[in-house]
């Protein structure tokens, strides 16, 4: 089998360079690239461009490189509960285009699967389909919207092995399975690298050809955003 | 007497039918799950990428890796499922969903919505509402009928940036259950004690009544 396995996150996010486009997979901070941004703060690379379908909170997640001014745009659809973003966002600061969740999603796998475009409903009639095609289909107004070109996607997986196959936990599939194969470089973190043979081929959620390299992250804070409980009687 | 919140989740979870899949926008929206009847068969989605939602976990048996759309730790019921978010909105585009509750800011009488963006002040984004409502049959909007500051939330045009074009198909407020129709909002229920100059007083936009105007049952 192929090893994409590097020994740590250093080794993972090189080539990584000033203004690159940078997809990150994760739903709130719901299966987010804890190491990857983590290492990315520690270099202080600015200029990105981010793909994200949230900014992370304040002081976790994207919101830390929103802090170190190290995010120039982000392609986002929902980014509210963030009031760093917020500020930079309204004093023209930071870049941001709010496209809807389904076509951001779409957008990646477009991406992943070799597709330039598609035609969506999303949006039509709506301030993002401004200055984009839109076409009739059966009677219903559709939006073209392209696939993205981004230089790195860093996803974070449950488990992987060394061949780059990765298998998620929960809802915390997301993002993470349409970016893989996405962006020139795919980098995968796991909570649990593995040997090949130690995941059963059925229950792969990405094959290793969508991954470039992978390794094992250690003390995953995995932080919750909205704790609610019910009380046990 | 106006409802409350919960009133309003009460009355839409009458629309909830045997069999359907439903998806919960963020607020009142979610609140609707609790008063769905439970002879019936519903399956709630959860666009970040789960079908089958349960309750919240009980205390300490939280999982990060278990969230609704809303980012709230939630469990799963028998027969659940977890997939990305393509799948998930291949469902939503797809029209495999049934019913989409969601809130909003303003709703025009044309079914027009806008919940997602007040220029220069707010700006959230639209996470999956534009998926949603350009897709589905069946979309039911819950919200307050009037805003803080008192002025209508259903309107003759909506002033916000939209959301989706002539999309809604009913609104369930404090005031009143209304169906959008060609002509404009048709009153159907009012709330308990709510009287039809009351509703016609907080609605700016068409507005057809036709006597006599029955009270919700909740």
């Amino acid at each position: 089998m192929i090893n994409k396995v590097v020994f740590n996150v250093e080794e993972a996010i090189q080539g990584i360079a000033n203004n690159m486009t940078v997809m990150f997979g994760g739903f709130g901070l719901c299966g987010i690239p804890e190491k990857a941004i983590e290492a990315l703060v520690n270099l202080n690379i600015s200029g990105l461009t981010c793909i994200s379908n949230n900014a992370g909170v304040d002081d976790f997640g994207l919101g830390l490189l929103l802090q170190k001014r190290q995010i120039k745009k982000m392609i986002s659809s929902y980014v509210g509960e963030n009031e760093e973003f917020e500020r930079q966002m309204l004093s023209g600061e930071l870049e941001v285009e709010l496209i809807p969740q389904g076509t951001l999603a779409e957008r990646c796998r477009a991406a992943q699967s070799g597709i330039p475009a598609f035609y969506t409903p999303a949006g039509y009639g709506t301030e993002v389909a401004e200055a984009k095609e839109t076409r009739d289909f059966n009677g219903k107004m559709h939006v073209m919207e392209h696939a993205f070109k981004a230089d790195f996607a860093f996803v974070k997986a449950w488990k992987g092995d060394t061949a780059g196959n990765l298998i998620f936990k929960g809802t915390s599939k997301n993002f993470n399975t349409c970016m893989c194969g996405a962006a020139k470089i795919t980098v995968a973190e796991v909570e649990e690298l593995l040997p090949v043979g130690s995941l059963n081929p059925n229950e792969i959620h990405v094959p290793g050809i969508f991954v470039k390299r992978i390794f094992e992250g250690q003390s995953y804070e995995k932080r919750i955003e909205q704790r609610t409980v019910r009380i046990k009687n | 007497m106006a409802l409350d919140k919960t009133g309003i989740a009460k009355r839409i979870a009458k629309e909830v039918k045997n069999g359907y899949y439903v998806n919960l926008g963020i607020g009142i929206p979610t609140l609707v799950a609790n008063f769905v009847r439970d002879d019936i068969e519903v399956e709630f989605q959860s666009e970040n990428g789960v079908l089958g939602m349960g309750p919240f976990p009980y205390e300490g048996e939280e999982d990060a890796d278990i969230i609704n759309a809303g980012k709230q730790t939630i469990t799963t019921l028998p027969g659940a499922s977890f997939f990305d978010s393509a799948t998930s909105f291949s469902m939503i585009r797809g029209q495999h969903v049934d019913l989409t509750i969601l809130g909003a800011m303003e709703v025009a009488d044309n079914g027009d919505i806008a919940n997602w963006k007040i220029p220069g002040k707010m700006v959230k984004g639209m996470g999956g509402a534009m998926d949603l409502v350009a897709s589905a049959d069946n979309i039911i909007v819950a919200m307050m009928h009037t805003n803080k500051a008192g002025e209508s939330k259903l309107l003759k045009h909506c002033s916000l940036p939209l959301t989706g074009v002539g999309c809604v198909k009913k609104v369930v407020t404090n005031l009143a259950v209304l169906e959008i129709t060609e002509e404009g909002f048709l009153l159907l229920e009012r709330a308990p004690g709510v009287s039809v100059d009351q509703i016609k007083e907080a609605t700016a936009g068409k507005l057809i009544i036709k006597e006599p105007v029955p009270e919700m049952d909740i």
